[in-house]
């Protein structure tokens, strides 16, 4: 199709498409994304929506981004800085002009930018000037004449016309990446089937783009990126809060329970619920609540009646949570609570990210109140989070608190789809249907934890509650009592750390700099460090997925590095928290509270600079 | 069906090793006897039993009573209870709660599990005062009523449970005395039968902190001329003397004297606890001394959708047809490629 001497090889390339939030660019990115995986292609997505649902057409508020980061190699981020840039309107290029490469590529739709529009925007004059836009490769193309040329025949109103743009400028970006328009005309066929009108419609703006690029030389050179050395298997394309959703599934399955989620709508958690709501297939019951605290207490009592109980929400959500989880930690039922942590405080950045809850997470409650607490780090292993976290929570009889954040939410990434049978057995400590009169608080000697008896069950009846209780149930103000539950329940706690993995260091297991991450920062800190490692620095990397209790063998890899940074999204929680564990290192911080993830460039430069201050 | 299956169960069988705590004289102990009793009646195994309650002092219930309970948080047994319910709809569930606990604290748990009609029987202890905190005034408290917390008296409107319960698409609502364990017993027979949310308020007496406030209604020697008991198909008829009646005049309820001015027992209204337009029963609930007796027995009971059933219903109608049958299923739906 093309010649190779216009051709250049790639290892990486970001695309990011813009526009308003009416112009359908999450669509054409995922587009993009799903033929970039079908060819092959390791990737990494990010959505960017602005927070009004329908912020004044036109404006900077009101621009919809969707980046895709795709490579012959490992992709662990959605990229920084974008090689393409795809604008529909002048808000795009004032959004996303800072986010693109020098002397990258700029398409844009050149009939939009109409003085109202570039006005609208808050350019004064031609953005090309004030932008400096000459730096760059730009094509503008009349991405809405060619449409409406295109699709004349069709009789379409000239409003539906314009909604083809998004495919114009798809069909555009194929030609640029030298890729098949089929996946995509698949999905026209699928999504349209009782419209075959709009099938070609879209079928015909798509060629039309991908013909324009083509005729047109500016488009010159054409970008290769090969299919990425991954793993064989079989993939897919996975966002983390659907992973979420997945991994409580799968877990309910390998437990042989019913799988009940109570939660109330939250951005950017709605997603879990939402997805889980359109599994009745699989016998899910979800519970849209009048509010947060229902959301929890409902979880609650269908722990207490025998099902996995989860309840999903963000930072704000959490709060409202507190005195349940104080009460689930009391009654020792397990339960699943998923923080999708956003920008805080209060309702602070809802569609943005931040790592700012780990306190919130690990000590907002009253009391002495130990919750373990797990966090996932990329879209995909929030699937195995979420399993985990069922797992210790049902065979550890305990809340389990699961952090992801926006970041990951609604993020996604080829992941290698695992078979059920490679999943382990999750088995809850069920009371033994003999041992009558049941005791609701004896425990197991070794893991401390105590036996779960489901209301039905004859002979095992019992009460539990808030209150504080002896062994068998009854309620206890003996202040010995107290101290010695209250030390059960967190050595109970504590012991889960006998069953989770050790941590892992990425590169030597010792050198002058040990970068520490939690969470959803890992592709970021991953590459970074493996730059790093090229550039011949003496660095590695250790990512914390199991916060409370940590993994046994923290000390040990700490010790063996001259410095140790904490990279973290917030003003240095993760960082205070280790400080309090182990005192006995010094830890340097990397922050950031922008709602925006890292970039590679600036935890490179940092770390250079400490390096060389060393 | 359970129902057919006996037990041979008496109200001891429900008697947990707890030792009852409540104050000597409270309503409570009185409610307790006709609950323990009320069971016995239901056919329902003891394990299937479930008593759920927030905080308060009719919130130490479950501890009482030997069955499954799930003494919870402040306001939210509510929802505590309805997903006992919704995760297994083949349990009894019970919660306790009180004027405090259901309407200040707990009012948006409550009126929502009213609304969706999971089947719950919600046993509401108002005795019009904060009991447990030591004598604060409730949501029910009458206007001017002189508290710690209102030592000049109260300036708000007090909630009636039977409107709100109504208000909230409630269908079943019944109101009965504490001390009235007959009246009371048949009460809870009849909401635990009704599929759907069934609340029950219990005119009580808290003797430390707000005694005797039903007492101008319940008390023994006023109480037949005071309360009316509402029968379903019954007419209206109330007194010492059974000589008084309930009619409707316009749009309004009025009390008349059988054999005054020429009204029989045909001029009476006949209770009809079924029917679904809830305006006389709304009229009923909100009866109030002295202009009328306050209403007592089963004054709404209508059958309707339970929310537990419709879930389980969506669910058993989907997996018919459904593609996906398990998690491999899932795993495998939908847009997947192959890496060879």
């Amino acid at each position: 199709m093309i010649k190779n001497s216009q051709a250049i090889k790639r290892e990486e390339v970001v695309i990011r498409f813009s526009g308003d939030s009416g112009d359908g660019m999450q669509l054409t990115g995922t587009l993009f994304s799903d033929t970039a995986a079908l060819y092959g292609n390791d990737l990494s997505t990010f959505p960017d929506y602005p927070a009004e649902i329908r912020a004044p057409q036109g404006t900077v508020g009101g621009v919809s981004g969707f980046q895709v980061h795709l490579g012959h190699s490992e992709i662990n981020t959605p990229g920084d800085y974008a090689d393409v840039l795809v604008a529909m309107n002048p808000a795009a290029v004032k959004a996303n002009i800072l986010w693109v490469k020098p002397g990258g590529t700029i398409i844009f739709d050149k009939d939009n930018f109409t003085e109202k529009n570039l006005e609208k925007a808050g350019y004064k004059s031609d953005p090309v000037k004030e932008e400096k836009l000459e730096t760059y490769n730009v094509i503008a193309a009349p991405i809405s004449s060619m449409v409406k040329e295109a699709l004349k025949d069709f009789g379409f109103e000239p409003k539906s016309v314009l909604r083809t743009k998004n495919m114009f400028a798809l069909g555009m970006v194929y030609w640029l990446f030298n890729r098949k328009l089929k996946y995509t005309e698949q999905y026209f066929e699928k999504k349209f089937q009782n419209k075959p009108e709009m099938i070609e419609a879209n079928k015909v703006a798509l060629r039309a783009g991908y013909y324009y690029a083509e005729t047109i030389e500016a488009l010159n050179p054409v970008f290769i990126i090969e299919p990425a050395e991954i793993a064989k298997g079989t993939y897919r394309n996975i966002c983390g809060n659907v992973a979420t959703a997945w991994g409580f599934i799968a877990a309910a399955e390998k437990a042989g329970l019913k799988l009940y989620i109570g939660s109330y709508p939250i951005t950017p958690a709605s997603g879990i619920l939402e997805e889980l709501a359109a599994r009745k297939d699989l016998g899910v019951k979800t519970f849209q609540a009048e509010d947060e605290i229902a959301g929890i207490c409902t979880a609650l009592g269908a722990s207490f009646a025998g099902n996995l109980a989860i309840t999903s929400t963000s930072g704000p959500g959490l709060a409202l949570k507190s005195e349940a989880i104080g009460l689930a930690v009391m009654a020792e039922l397990p339960i699943v609570i998923v923080n999708v942590q956003r920008g805080g405080p209060s309702t602070g950045l809802p569609t943005k990210t931040e790592q700012a809850d780990l306190m919130q997470a690990l000590y907002g409650r009253n009391g002495e109140c130990p919750v373990v607490v797990i966090a996932a780090s990329t879209p995909s292993d929030c699937f195995h989070y979420a399993f985990e976290a069922s797992r210790i929570a049902l065979e550890h009889m305990t809340p389990v608190l699961l952090l992801t954040d926006g970041y990951l939410a609604n993020g996604t990434e080829p992941w290698k789809i695992p078979e059920m049978s490679e999943l382990p057995e999750i088995k809850p400590p069920n009371a033994d249907k003999k041992e009558i009169p049941f005791l609701p608080y004896k425990r197991n000697c070794e893991t401390l934890v105590r036996s779960w008896a489901i209301p039905g069950t004859p002979g095992l009846e019992h009460r539990i509650g808030g209150l504080e209780k002896t062994l068998k149930g009854t309620v206890s103000y003996v202040p010995e009592n107290h101290e010695m539950m209250v030390r059960l329940r967190a050595e109970k706690v504590a012991k889960v750390a006998d069953s989770i993995p050790d941590l892992e260091v990425h590169g030597e297991a010792s050198g002058d700099l040990l970068i520490v991450g939690w969470g959803g920062t890992r592709g970021y800190l991953m590459t970074a460090v493996r730059e790093l490692q090229t550039d011949g620095f003496k660095v590695s990397f250790a990512h914390f997925n199991y916060i409370n209790p940590l993994p046994k063998n923290t000390e040990e890899i700490f010790k063996k590095f001259k410095q140790i940074v904490v990279a973290e999204l917030n003003m240095g929680q993760f960082a205070d928290y280790l400080r309090m564990n182990f005192p006995e290192f010094k830890y340097e911080q990397i922050n950031k509270i922008q709602g925006l993830p890292f970039t590679i460039k600036e935890i490179k430069d940092k770390c250079i600079k400490m390096l060389e201050g060393n | 069906m359970a129902e057919t299956q006996t037990y041979n169960y008496a109200p001891k069988d429900f008697k947990s090793d707890q030792e009852v705590r409540w104050c000597p004289g409270c309503g409570d102990h009185a409610v307790l006897n006709a609950v323990q009793k009320a069971l016995t009646e239901l056919g329902i195994p003891k394990e299937k039993f479930v008593f759920i309650s927030g905080i308060g002092c009719s919130s130490r219930f479950p501890y009482y009573m030997n069955t499954y309970g799930f003494h919870s948080i402040h306001g939210r047994a509510s929802a505590i209870a309805s997903g006992v319910k919704i995760a297994n709809p083949d349990l009894s569930v019970w919660q306790i709660t009180g004027d405090g606990d259901a309407l200040a604290i707990g009012g948006n748990h409550f009126i929502h599990a009213v609304r969706r009609n999971v089947d719950l029987n919600i046993i509401l202890f108002n005795n019009e005062i904060y009991g447990l905190t030591k004598g604060q005034y409730s949501p029910t408290s009458k206007r001017g009523l002189i508290t710690k917390t209102s030592p000049f008296g109260t300036v708000e409107e007090p909630f009636s449970v039977g409107e709100l319960v109504i208000g909230a698409k409630g269908k079943f609502f019944a109101r009965t005395v504490d001390a009235n364990v007959t009246l009371s017993t048949q009460i809870y027979i009849e909401a635990a039968k009704h599929k759907g949310a069934s609340v029950i308020e219990v005119l009580q007496n808290c003797v430390i902190f707000n005694d005797s406030v039903h007492e101008t209604v319940t008390g023994r020697e006023v109480r037949d001329d005071r309360t009316i008991i509402l029968k379903h198909g019954e007419p209206m008829i109330f007194g010492k003397d059974h000589d008084k009646g309930l009619v409707l005049d316009g749009l309004k309820l009025k009390v008349v004297k059988l054999g005054e001015n020429g009204v029989s027992e045909n001029n009476l209204i006949v209770h009809d606890a079924f029917e679904s337009n809830p305006g006389i029963q709304y009229m009923l609930a909100n009866m109030r001394y002295p202009e009328y007796p306050v209403a007592l027995g089963v004054i709404r009971s209508v059958p309707g959708h339970t929310y537990e059933n419709d879930v389980a219903e969506q669910i058993s109608t989907v997996q018919k047809d459904a593609k996906i049958k398990c998690m491999d299923d899932l795993l495998k739906s939908g847009n997947t490629w192959k890496v060879e």
